[in-house]
């Protein structure tokens, strides 16, 4: 846990008060994640089943998968995010220290502090009616006992720190007055002001033009190799991924089914459902792939959470009778894990 | 049906039963003299619901003063929805400059406290029920005409319209006949609201002494109960719960009619 | 460069004086509807009077020239601010007038901010809490309260706080020889009030708490909402600064809506009340049938509402910063 009392000059990264060096900033373990119906009675949906997943400080993970995954919930649960009607089993730690079991109080302050969370809505996250500067100014005198003046110069800093020019004046206006861009970092500014050595990003880029995409990726992964924060990158687009991630878990009904180094995982998928997000998520050129080619796809939807067999198995090339039967764990495989009966058959 | 529809629903058939049956139940005058004054309810099987300081039965007053505000309030209301669909209409309609007059008037008159301007118009028009309706009917059109303006302006843009005036119909039929329909959705959701303000406003003009001097009404037998109110509150109680009584059905009613028929204006539990 | 404030409430003024002037219209119609005119009143007022009389005063008084005449004459003295002469109070009806304003304004004013400020908080408590008990008991007696003419809860109020437990005076502004020192007459005049406020404010809160739980139910769910817990900001600061705050806008809309409403509702509570105010000349008028007195005071409510309106929307800016930019931008409220 970082020590509230930071460091005011400047707009450092509060010092980190790291236990170990080899402590992974954010572990987790076993987590599963189940949602009650609505009206109480009917069965449960199952979203996440069974996550293992750490990230160290100064590297960036990347979570990818499609809509239905569960790669969304997984932030969520870490953030502590999800609705009443979810049931949340497993730990998660930062820095070592387990968060789940603490009372509700503490849980939040830990998180706020510890965690910083980054969503898809670059308008969303900052409430229209108040300041830029005093939505900031607000998360400082909560987690480092910042006020009036203090607060202010800090929050100036930060927003200068995230790219956002002009910071007094900009600090000043409201969210609608900027551009979806600036938005976005002052809402990355009011996720840093706590000092976390977490960042859990959900498609932060997916609503934004394309060039402010690649900007507010550099943003990110400035903070990472310069503030040694440690990233989750939750994605669709594996190209996003590839092009910013040390490591690359690939999620599939709720499951991991592959976490590899990125360019390893890049090079030779090992899982067969990698492999078809890879081919998803390289250039397409008719003039290469000659006229009559089309756009590689996957058909079929990805089936629900829990079954029996491997839940990729519907739409795998490569599944047998065993695939259906049996499910896959994940085993060590090339500098990660894959959870495949038929792991590095696939053709790249 | 939701619990507070039905509520709603039973206290409205008990207001119309009351008015409807007055005259069977009690016949003749309300505001005879019958019986010894001030006599406490619950004493007498004669008046189960006692007498006021000149000797009239309570319940016989209490079911002909249901009759009045159940005519005033509907009647009120019918005159300000349907002066409010007309003007609305025209002004949507029309456009340009009959619009923007007919705006500033609704404006105008929305400016205006309803209640006062209902005072004046008794004091220059003298005291009687029509007179009453028409007061309140002149003071409450307002909103309806805004509501309806709104829906014809969207309305105004659909094919349907443009069908009908290439078919020749002039202006003012299509306003009524096409366009009108449509734009009554969200009308019904102020019935409730209108009607239930109409009594309400009803029984305070009474209250004030400006209502029919020949009719018995809640509000008058709360004007009249004011004095003896320490030692018969009853008096003031009784038709007062009435009127409370009768202003919320016709809310929660209202609140019903229009949640069943705007499906798609569904809001969220 | 005018300040933008001073610009916009400029622009509204204007922007009002057309609906003025329909008012006066109307009200001149209402005054013309009316069987017998100044002069019979006047003459009934002094026993009666011949016929020779009543033509003389109507030469002099302008009278017996046609509508139009004697309707730019009205619109003359309107503008004026000659509202004319009351039989009833013996004073011209604007001084009348003038003189009651100041205490409706406090009347209503002090009504106004318990209805919208009970009505927010138990609406916010209502939309925390939603779907609960809580929840429904607060809207139902939101709703019992708004069905309850205001003149009956008057009295009822009547009855429990000042016959049975005598804790306020029954009627009145401030008592009759009572303190004439500023801070003792100020809080005899506030003892006094306490009652009909309480009446007409608690009768008009079901309006902002049916709105303020519907607005702080909407917000709830806002994407800055859950941003600000992803922060581990404290409950309290999330629902006081970024659920509440921003559900305000409709409950300050309401406000200026129901001011008109609640003028009409100080007439029966200033008459039950006994408090010198707008409403109850509004009362003296009617019932002494003095028309030039009643049709000034419709006009003074609807200057009162035309004022508070801009007030309301002058406050608007600072509820909601998108709103001021796009009034800015267009000019008007």
């Amino acid at each position: 846990m970082s020590d509230p009392v930071e460091s005011l000059a400047g707009p450092d990264m509060p010092a980190q008060d790291v236990p170990a060096q080899d402590v992974p900033a954010l572990e987790i373990t076993g987590l599963r994640v189940r949602f009650r119906s609505l009206d109480g009675r009917g069965p449960e949906v199952l979203a996440v089943d069974g996550i293992d997943l750490s990230v160290d400080r100064g590297r960036v993970l990347s979570l990818v998968g499609e809509s239905g995954s569960g790669k969304s919930t997984v932030l969520l649960a870490i953030a502590g995010l999800l609705s009443g009607a979810a049931i949340i089993e497993g730990e998660v730690r930062l820095h070592g220290r387990p968060i789940m079991g603490l009372a509700e109080r503490e849980r939040a302050m830990a998180r706020g502090r510890g965690i910083g969370m980054v969503f898809q809505d670059p308008g969303g996250s900052l409430n229209p009616v108040l300041s830029v500067g005093s939505q900031i100014d607000e998360v400082l005198g909560v987690h480092r006992d910042l006020h009036g003046r203090d607060a202010r110069g800090v929050t100036e800093a930060l927003l200068a720190r995230v790219g956002v020019g002009d910071p007094k004046r900009r600090a000043q206006a409201f969210p609608h007055q900027l551009s979806g861009g600036l938005r976005q970092r002052a809402a990355i500014a009011a996720a840093l002001a706590a000092g976390p050595e977490v960042i859990l990003a959900d498609e932060p880029t997916t609503a934004l033009d394309a060039t402010v995409q690649a900007q507010v990726l550099d943003l990110l992964v400035g903070l990472v190799s310069d503030e040694g924060v440690a990233l989750v990158l939750v994605t669709h687009d594996l190209a996003v991924a590839a092009a910013v991630a040390d490591r690359i878990a690939v999620l599939y009904a709720g499951r991991v089914v592959e976490e590899r180094p990125a360019g390893e995982l890049m090079d030779r998928p090992a899982h067969p459902y990698s492999s078809a997000l890879r081919a998803a998520a390289l250039p397409f050129s008719p003039r290469v792939a000659g006229d009559d080619a089309r756009l590689p796809e996957l058909p079929g939807r990805m089936a629900a959470a829990g079954g029996v067999g491997c839940a990729f198995a519907p739409r795998c090339p490569l599944a047998t009778d065993h695939c259906r039967a049996v499910t896959p764990e994940l085993t060590p495989y090339g500098g990660g894990r894959v959870a495949c009966w038929r792991a590095g058959e696939i053709e790249a | 049906m939701s619990r507070s529809g039905w509520i709603g629903a039973i206290g409205l058939g008990l207001l119309v039963a009351m008015a409807v049956l007055a005259p069977v139940i009690k016949p003749g005058d309300p505001l005879d003299l019958v019986g010894r004054p001030v006599m406490p309810p619950f004493t007498d099987p004669r008046f189960p619901l006692g007498t006021d300081q000149l000797g009239r039965d309570v319940w016989a007053e209490l079911l002909y003063g249901a009759r009045v505000s159940l005519i005033v309030g509907i009647a009120a209301a019918t005159g300000a929805i349907g002066i409010g669909i007309v003007v609305g209409t025209l002004a949507g309609f029309l456009g340009g400059r009959a619009d923007s007059t007919l705006m500033r008037v609704t404006e105008a008159f929305q400016t205006v406290p309803t209640f006062l301007l209902a005072l004046a118009l008794l004091t220059a028009l003298g005291s009687s029920t029509f007179n009453v309706v028409l007061a309140i009917a002149i003071s409450s059109w307002a909103a309806t005409s805004r509501l309806v303006r709104a829906e014809v302006l969207s309305l105004r843009q659909r094919e349907y319209v443009d069908a009908a005036r290439l078919a020749g119909l002039g202006p003012l039929r299509i306003a009524f006949r096409e366009v009108l329909p449509g734009s009554l959705q969200p009308v019904i959701a102020l019935v409730g609201v209108t009607v239930g303000a109409a009594i309400l406003v009803e029984s305070a003009l009474a209250f004030l002494g400006l209502g029919d001097p020949n009719q018995i009404s809640w509000g008058v037998m709360i004007a009249n109960g004011r004095d003896a109110i320490r030692v018969a509150p009853s008096l003031v109680v009784i038709p007062g719960i009435c009127l409370a009584l009768a202003i919320l059905s016709v809310s929660l009613i209202g609140d019903e009619l229009a949640t069943r028929l705007a499906p798609q204006r569904r809001r969220a539990p | 460069m005018l300040p933008p404030t001073l610009v916009f409430i400029v622009r509204r003024l204007i922007h009002a004086i057309p609906v003025v002037l329909i008012v006066a219209v109307g009200v001149f119609c209402i005054l013309e509807a009316a069987p017998g005119d100044a002069v019979d009143s006047y003459l009934a007022s002094i026993g009666g009077g011949d016929l020779a009389l009543a033509e003389q005063l109507r030469r002099q008084w302008g009278l017996d020239d046609s509508v139009w005449v004697r309707f730019l004459a009205y619109m003359q003295s309107v503008v004026t601010l000659d509202l004319g002469r009351s039989v009833t109070v013996g004073v011209p009806v604007t001084e009348a007038i003038l003189t009651r304003l100041p205490t409706t304004i406090l009347l209503m004013g002090s009504a106004i901010a318990m209805s919208a400020v009970l009505g927010g908080l138990l609406g916010g408590v209502a939309a925390m809490h939603r779907g609960r008990r809580l929840d429904t008991f607060l809207t139902t007696s939101g709703l019992l309260l708004n069905a309850i003419p205001g003149f009956w809860l008057g009295l009822i109020l009547i009855v429990v706080f000042v016959v049975w437990l005598g804790w306020f005076p029954s009627a009145g502004l401030s008592t009759v020889n009572g303190p004439s020192d500023p801070v003792g007459h100020a809080l005899d005049v506030a003892w006094h009030l306490v009652l009909p406020v309480c009446t007409l404010g608690l009768t008009y809160m079901a309006l902002y708490l049916r709105l303020m739980r519907g607005a702080m139910t909407e917000t709830r769910d806002s994407p800055w909402v859950r941003a600000a817990r992803a922060r581990g900001l404290p409950s309290g600061r999330i629902i006081r600064r970024h659920i509440a705050r921003p559900a305000l806008l409709p409950v300050a809309t309401m406000l200026g809506l129901q001011i008109g409403t609640m003028l009409g509702g100080s007439v029966v509570i200033e008459t039950v009340f006994a408090i010198p105010g707008l409403g109850s000349l509004a009362y003296l008028a009617v019932s002494n049938r003095d028309l030039p007195l009643i049709a000034g005071v419709v006009l003074a409510g609807s200057v009162v509402v035309i004022v508070a309106n801009i007030v309301v929307d002058l406050s608007y800016g600072r509820l909601d910063p998108r709103v001021t930019d796009e009034r800015l931008r267009s000019g008007v409220g």
